[in-house]
C-alpha cells in the first residue's frame, strides 16, 4: 500500500519535471514569435497592442538586410565546400582500416572539439602575419572548417552503411568509376549528404566564434550584427528578425525532413 | 597491385580536405602557440610571461574558474531535466515521441542568438517573469533578473537542453525493458529501479550530455555576454576583449590556450575516469 504511493510520488515527479522541461523547450520559441508582432517599442510582455511594424520596419533596414544576405552567401559557400571536400574525405577514410584513416578522422572531427574561439582568434593571428585582408573568402575559410565535422560523421555514417558488393559489382559488369560513383554510391549516400548540408548551413549561418574576429564591417554577418544590436539596446526589430528566423528554420526542417530524413540523423548523432 | 598500394589509393579522395586542414586548421593553431610565447604585444621577445602573468593574477583565474563552475552547473541542471524527458519519451507511443523530438530539435536548430533573444523578453524589467509576478502579488516591484548570474544560469540551461536530451534519450531506448520488468516483480520500487538500474545503465548517456553541454555553456559567448551583461566576465568575453578590445595578441593568444585546455582536460579527465568506473560496473 505505502510501496504505491511511493511509486505514485515517483511518476507524479518524473511527469512534472518532463511537463516543465518540454514547456521551457517550447517556450521561448513561442514567446519570439509571439513579441515579434507587437504594437509597442519595447519588450514588454504581453505585448500592448498587435502589429506588424516592426516586420514592416525591417524591410526598411539595411543595416539588418546586408548581414543577413552576407550570412547567406558565406553559410551557402561554407555548406558546398566543407560538402564536396568534406564528402570526399568520408568515402575516402569511412571503410579504410589503415591507421592513417583513423588519424586523418580524428583531425577532421578536432575542430568539435575545440572551443571555436580560439581557432576563430588563430586564423585572424594567422591572416594579420600573412598580411591578408579580411574578406568573406577568409570567412567562407573559417565556416567551412566548423562545418567539415558534421558532413564528416553523417556522410559516413551512410558510407559505412553502404554494401561495398553494389560497388564491386557495378564495376565488374563493366562500369566506370565515375558512372558506379553517379549512379550507385551517391544515390545511397545522399540522405547522409543532405541531413549533413542542412546542419552545416544551419551552423555557419549561427556562427559567431569564428565570425566574430573574421567579419569586419565590411563583411558584417547577422548574428554579429544582432548581437551589437542587444548589447546596445533592445531593439524590438531583433524579435522580427527572430520571427522570420524561426519560420525559415521551421520550413527548412519540414522540407530536410522529407527529403533527408534529418531528425533521426540528427537524434542518431 | 599490393593490397596495401591499393588501400592507400583509396584515401586520395581524403587528400584535399587534408590540405585545407592543415594549411587553415594546424597551422593557425601552431601560430596561436607560437604569439602566445611573445613577451610584449610588438613581439620583440619570447619568454612564457604570459601564462605566469594568468596565473599570477586572481582576476584572471576567478574569470577562469567562474567558466568552469557556470558550465558545469548548466550541465547538472540540464541532467536534471532530461532524464524526467527522456523517461516519459521512451514511455510515449509515437505521436508522443514525434511531439518531444520535435519540441527538441526546434531550439537546437534555432540560432543562438534567437534563443538567447527569446530569454531577454523573458527576464526583462517588463518581461514574463516580471509581470506575471506582480500580477499574482508575489512581488511588490519588478525585480532585477537580466544581467544576473542566476539568470545566466537559467537560460543557458534551457538553451543547451537539446545536447543533454539527445544522449539521455538514445541510451534509455537502449536499455533492456525486460531489466526493470524483472527488478519491480521481485518487489523493487520505482524510485528503486531509476537509481539501481536505470541510471547507472544510462550512465554513459549522462556522461556524454553532461561533457556536451559542459562544453557547450562555458564558451556560449553570445548568451553570457546578453544575459550576464557587462559585469559577469567570464572566459569567452575575456579572450575577446583582450584580443579584439586591447590588441594584447600574446596574451589573449594565451588565455584562449589556457581556456582550450582547460575545457578539453576535463572532458578528457571525465571521460577517462567515467570509463575506468563503468568497467567496474560491467564486472560487478
Amino acid at each position: 500500500m505505502q510501496r504505491s504511493v511511493i511509486d505514485r510520488l515517483y511518476s507524479a515527479i518524473v511527469g512534472a519535471i518532463a511537463g516543465f522541461g518540454m514547456l521551457l523547450l517550447l517556450a521561448p520559441t513561442l514567446v519570439v514569435v509571439i513579441i515579434s508582432f507587437t504594437g509597442g517599442i519595447t519588450l514588454k510582455f504581453p505585448p500592448p497592442s498587435w502589429s506588424m511594424r516592426w516586420y514592416g520596419e525591417l524591410l526598411n533596414s539595411r543595416e539588418i538586410i546586408d548581414p543577413a544576405l552576407t550570412s547567406l552567401k558565406v553559410a551557402a559557400l561554407a555548406t558546398v565546400l566543407s560538402a564536396v571536400l568534406g564528402g570526399a574525405a568520408a568515402l575516402g577514410i569511412a571503410r579504410s582500416q589503415l591507421k592513417i584513416a583513423r588519424v586523418l578522422d580524428a583531425l577532421f572531427m578536432s575542430p568539435m572539439v575545440l572551443p571555436a574561439m580560439a581557432f576563430g582568434l588563430s586564423l585572424l593571428l594567422v591572416f594579420n602575419m600573412l598580411g591578408i585582408r579580411l574578406s568573406v573568402a577568409t570567412l567562407v575559410l573559417g565556416h567551412t572548417i566548423i562545418c567539415v565535422p558534421f558532413v564528416i560523421r553523417m556522410v559516413g555514417a551512410s558510407v559505412q552503411q553502404l554494401n561495398p558488393v553494389l560497388i564491386t559489382c557495378s564495376l565488374s559488369l563493366g562500369a566506370g568509376h565515375w558512372y558506379t560513383f553517379r549512379r550507385i554510391t551517391l544515390p545511397l549516400i545522399r540522405r547522409g549528404i543532405i541531413a549533413s548540408c542542412f546542419v552545416a548551413f544551419l551552423s555557419s549561418f549561427d556562427n559567431v566564434p569564428v565570425s566574430l574576429f573574421l567579419a569586419d564591417a565590411r563583411t558584417e554577418v547577422l548574428p554579429i550584427k544582432l548581437w551589437a544590436i542587444l548589447e546596445g539596446s533592445l531593439d524590438v526589430r531583433v524579435a522580427a528578425v527572430s520571427g522570420v528566423i524561426v519560420i525559415v528554420t521551421l520550413i527548412g526542417l519540414i522540407a530536410a525532413e522529407a527529403f533527408g530524413g534529418v531528425t533521426r540523423q540528427i537524434g542518431a548523432r | 597491385m599490393p593490397v596495401n598500394a591499393q588501400e592507400s589509393r583509396q584515401l586520395l579522395p581524403a587528400l584535399p580536405l587534408t590540405a585545407l586542414f592543415l594549411g587553415a586548421f594546424v597551422l593557425p593553431l601552431i601560430a596561436l602557440i607560437f604569439i602566445s610565447l611573445f613577451t610584449t604585444p610588438q613581439f620583440t621577445a619570447m619568454s612564457p610571461i604570459q601564462y605566469v602573468r594568468f596565473f599570477t593574477d586572481p582576476f584572471s583565474l576567478n574569470v577562469l574558474s567562474d567558466t568552469l563552475l557556470l558550465g558545469a552547473i548548466v550541465a547538472m541542471l540540464a541532467l536534471v531535466l532530461a532524464y524526467p524527458l527522456g523517461l516519459v519519451y521512451v514511455a510515449s507511443g509515437s505521436l508522443g515521441r514525434a511531439i518531444i523530438t520535435f519540441l527538441i530539435l526546434l531550439p537546437l536548430l534555432t540560432s543562438t542568438v534567437v534563443r538567447t533573444f527569446a530569454w531577454l523578453v523573458i527576464l526583462g524589467r517588463d518581461g514574463i517573469v516580471n509581470s506575471t509576478m506582480l500580477a499574482l502579488g508575489l512581488w511588490e516591484s519588478p525585480t532585477r533578473l537580466l544581467y544576473t548570474w542566476n539568470g545566466l544560469v537559467v537560460a543557458l540551461t534551457q538553451i543547451q537542453l537539446p545536447l543533454m536530451a539527445l544522449p539521455v534519450i538514445n541510451s534509455l531506448l537502449r536499455l533492456d525493458g525486460n531489466l526493470m520488468k524483472a527488478a519491480e516483480g521481485l518487489g523493487a520500487g520505482r524510485f528503486r529501479v531509476f537509481f539501481t538500474i536505470i541510471l547507472p545503465l544510462t550512465l554513459p548517456g549522462a556522461i556524454a550530455g553532461w561533457l556536451l553541454v559542459f562544453a557547450a555553456a562555458a564558451t556560449a559567448f553570445i548568451t553570457q555576454t546578453l544575459v550576464g551583461g557587462g559585469r559577469i566576465i567570464l572566459m569567452p568575453s575575456y579572450i575577446y576583449q583582450q584580443s579584439v578590445g586591447v590588441q594584447d595578441w600574446p596574451f589573449s593568444a594565451a588565455v584562449s590556450l589556457i581556456f582550450t585546455f582547460a575545457v578539453i582536460g576535463i572532458v578528457f579527465a571525465i571521460g577517462v575516469v567515467s570509463r575506468r568506473f563503468m568497467r567496474g560496473i560491467d564486472a560487478a
